[in-house]
C-alpha cells in the first residue's frame, strides 16, 4: 500500500506523519485536487448562464458529476441534491420536509451514539412543533430488530440513524431497519457520513428515505455534500433558501415557480469545483474498488485490535467495531493527553468526545481517543503507533509540558 | 530546584492525581467553564466574605494541565483578599503567555511557566484560572452596584 500513499501529497509532503483522523476528514489523491484546480485553471465559468462554451462545458461536468454519483450508489440522477456537506443535508430533511408534517406529540427517534448533526437539527424541530425526540437504546452500538419494532408499534414519524457510528463504527442493518420502518409507516433518514467510501452501498436495495452524506470523508473536497431522497418525498419539501438557479420565473405579484427536482434545493452558485473534485474521488475510489478498500481496512484493524487487546494499561471500548474506527483509553491518563503524545511521535489521532456528546450512555466514557483508518494507512503505521502507546506513561505525557 | 523537571512534573502528577480542593459547593457563587476546544470540563466555587477568599473548591473532567492548574490554583488562592488573589492572577497569566515568571508570587504554580509554548494547552492551563477570575469580577460588579 505504499504505492497508495503516492497518491496523497500530504503524505509526500509529510513523510513523518501517521494520519489517522480520516472519520474527520480523509486525506485527498492529487487527481482531486488535479480536478479543483482544472476548474479554475480551465473552466472558470458559472453553471446555468449564457451559451458560451466554457459555461456549458462546466455545466456539462457538473451535471455528469450527479450522474456518477447516482451510478455510485445505485439511485436516479434527479434524486441527488448538492449541499454543502451532510449536516446541511440533514437540518433540510428536518427544516424543509419534516417541519411540513411534524405535528405536536409526536415522536422522532434517534440514539446516543448520534454525532450533533443528527441530533441537533431534530431538538430544534422538535422544540417548535412540540413534538418528542427519543432515543432507541442500542445492544454494543447496534439497534436490535426486536426493540425497534416495539418502538415504532408506538408510532415514529421519522427515525434518523447514522449508517456508521462515528465512535463505535459499528454498521447498522439498513435494509432491516428501512422494511421495518416502512411497515410502521416511519420516514427513514440515514447519515451515511463514515460509511461512504468505505463499502459498497447501493441506496435502491437499502430503500431509506433520504441518505445524507459529505464528500470531504470520501477523498473529495469539502464544502460539498449530499442529500439523496426519494422524488414523492422531495415533492412535499421546501427550500431551505431561495436565490439564483433554483427558480424557473417569479413576477412582481409574488409568484414563484420553482424549477424541477432537484435543481429546486440548490440555490445559489454552488461550490462547482468541489463538485467537480468530488467526481475524481468517485473516480479514484472506484480505479481502487470499494471491495480492496474494505478488505485494507478490516486487515489493519483487525491487526490493530489484535495488538492493542493484548496491552492490558489500554481499554478498548468498541471491540465489535466493523470499520477501521477504535476508540480506546490509556488507563489513568486523559484521552487528550494521549492524543498531544501521539502528536509529538507525529501521529495524528482525534480525542474527546467526538462530538457525539451523549456518547456515555453507550460506551460508559465521556472522552476517548479514536484512531480511524483509511486506505493510505500501512501495517506499518500502526506498527509506529503501537510502539509509541505501549511505552507511554503519565510522566512523559507531562513532559511534554514542562 | 524550582526550576528543576522532575520536581515540576512531580508536582503535576500529585495535583492530577490528588486533586486539592475537589468538591462541589453549590452554595457558592460559581462557575462552570466548558471549554470549546476541548472537552475539558470544569466548575469553580468561590466563597468570599469581607474582600478574603474564605474558601474556594472545583469539581469536574480535564486533562492533566487542566486538573492539576485548577488544584494548584485553590491552594494558591485560600485565605488570599480579593486584591491579592487579582495580583496573583495576572501573574499566572503573564507567566502562561511566557511574560516572564514571579515565582515568589506564584509558589507552586511556576511548574505552568512552560505550558505556554503549547498553543494548544494555554486553554487547559487557564480554565480553573478564567472561572475564578470570572466569578471575582461579577462579584466587583455587585458590590459595585450595592
Amino acid at each position: 500500500m505504499d504505492e497508495i500513499k503516492t497518491n496523497f501529497p500530504f503524505l509526500m509532503n509529510n513523510p513523518n506523519v501517521v494520519y489517522f483522523d480520516s472519520a474527520a476528514t480523509s486525506l485527498k489523491p492529487q487527481s482531486v485536487i488535479d480536478q479543483v484546480t482544472y476548474f479554475y485553471t480551465h473552466l472558470s465559468s458559472n453553471i446555468h448562464r449564457g451559451e458560451y462554451q466554457s459555461s456549458l462545458k462546466t455545466e456539462n461536468y457538473f451535471e455528469n458529476v450527479r450522474k456518477q454519483v447516482g451510478t455510485f450508489f445505485n439511485t436516479p440522477t434527479n434524486s441527488v441534491v448538492f449541499t454543502k456537506n451532510a449536516s446541511e443535508a440533514i437540518n433540510m430533511v428536518a427544516t424543509g420536509y419534516l417541519r411540513n408534517i411534524l405535528k405536536k406529540d409526536d415522536v422522532i427517534l434517534v440514539n446516543e451514539a448520534e454525532h450533533a448533526s443528527n441530533i441537533l437539527p431534530w431538538y430544534k424541530i422538535a422544540e417548535e412543533k412540540q413534538a418528542k425526540v427519543e432515543f432507541l437504546p442500542l445492544v454494543d452500538g447496534r439497534v436490535d430488530l426486536n426493540i425497534l419494532e416495539d418502538v415504532l408499534k408506538k408510532g415514529v414519524k421519522l427515525m434518523s440513524i447514522a449508517h456508521v457510528s462515528n465512535v463505535v463504527g459499528v454498521i447498522q442493518d439498513i435494509e432491516s431497519i428501512s422494511k421495518l420502518t416502512h411497515q410502521y409507516g416511519t420516514i427513514l433518514c440515514v447519515d451515511g457520513a463514515q460509511a461512504v467510501g468505505h463499502f459498497k452501498i447501493d441506496l435502491e436495495k437499502l430503500d431509506v428515505d433520504f441518505y445524507c452524506f459529505s464528500a470531504h470523508k470520501m477523498f473529495g473536497p469539502s464544502g460539498v455534500g449530499v442529500l439523496i431522497g426519494k422524488q414523492s418525498l422531495f415533492e412535499t419539501m421546501t427550500p431551505l433558501h431561495y436565490g439564483g438557479g433554483s427558480n424557473a420565473r417569479f413576477d412582481t405579484l409574488g409568484h414563484v415557480t420553482l424549477k424541477d427536482i432537484p435543481y429546486r434545493f440548490e440555490s445559489g452558485t454552488p461550490n462547482i469545483e468541489g463538485v467537480l473534485g468530488f467526481g475524481a474521488a468517485m473516480d479514484f475510489i472506484t480505479s481502487i474498488g470499494l471491495e480492496t478498500i474494505r478488505e485494507h481496512e478490516l486487515e489493519l484493524k483487525d491487526y490493530l485490535l489484535e495488538k492493542l487487546s493484548k496491552m492490558d494499561h489500554i481499554k478498548i471500548y468498541n471491540p465489535y467495531t466493523e470499520v477501521g474506527i477504535v476508540s480506546f483509553n490509556v488507563k489513568g491518563i486523559y484521552a487528550q493527553d494521549v492524543a498531544f503524545y501521539l502528536n509529538h511521535h507525529h501521529i495524528y489521532v482525534r480525542s474527546g468526545n467526538h462530538c457525539a456528546k451523549l456518547i456515555e450512555g453507550i460506551i460508559e466514557t465521556e472522552s476517548s481517543v479514536r484512531l480511524s483508518l483509511s486506505i493510505y494507512n500501512t501495517k506499518d503505521d500502526i506498527d509506529r503507533f503501537l510502539s509509541a502507546i505501549e511505552t507511554i506513561t503519565l510522566e512523559k505525557t507531562i513532559d511534554l509540558y514542562l | 530546584m524550582l526550576n528543576n523537571p522532575q520536581y515540576h512534573r512531580q508536582i503535576i502528577m500529585d495535583h492530577y492525581e490528588q486533586p486539592r480542593n475537589k468538591k462541589e459547593n453549590p452554595t457558592y457563587p460559581h462557575k462552570r467553564m466548558d471549554s470549546d476546544s476541548c472537552i475539558d470540563d470544569i466548575t469553580v466555587f468561590v466563597d468570599v466574605k469581607d474582600g478574603v477568599i474564605e474558601d474556594i473548591s472545583f469539581e469536574g473532567v480535564g486533562c492533566t494541565i487542566s486538573i492539576a492548574s485548577t488544584s494548584i490554583m485553590t491552594e494558591l488562592m485560600k485565605g488570599k483578599t480579593v486584591s491579592e488573589a487579582q495580583e496573583t492572577m495576572t501573574a499566572y497569566f503573564d507567566m502562561i503567555a511566557l511574560e516572564g515568571v514571579d515565582a515568589e508570587v506564584l509558589r507552586e504554580a511556576v511548574v505552568f511557566q512552560n505550558v505556554g509554548r503549547q498553543a494548544n494547552r494555554i486553554q487547559c492551563a487557564t480554565l480553573g484560572w478564567r472561572g475564578l477570575k470570572w466569578i471575582l469580577n461579577q462579584k466587583e460588579d455587585n458590590d459595585g452596584q450595592a
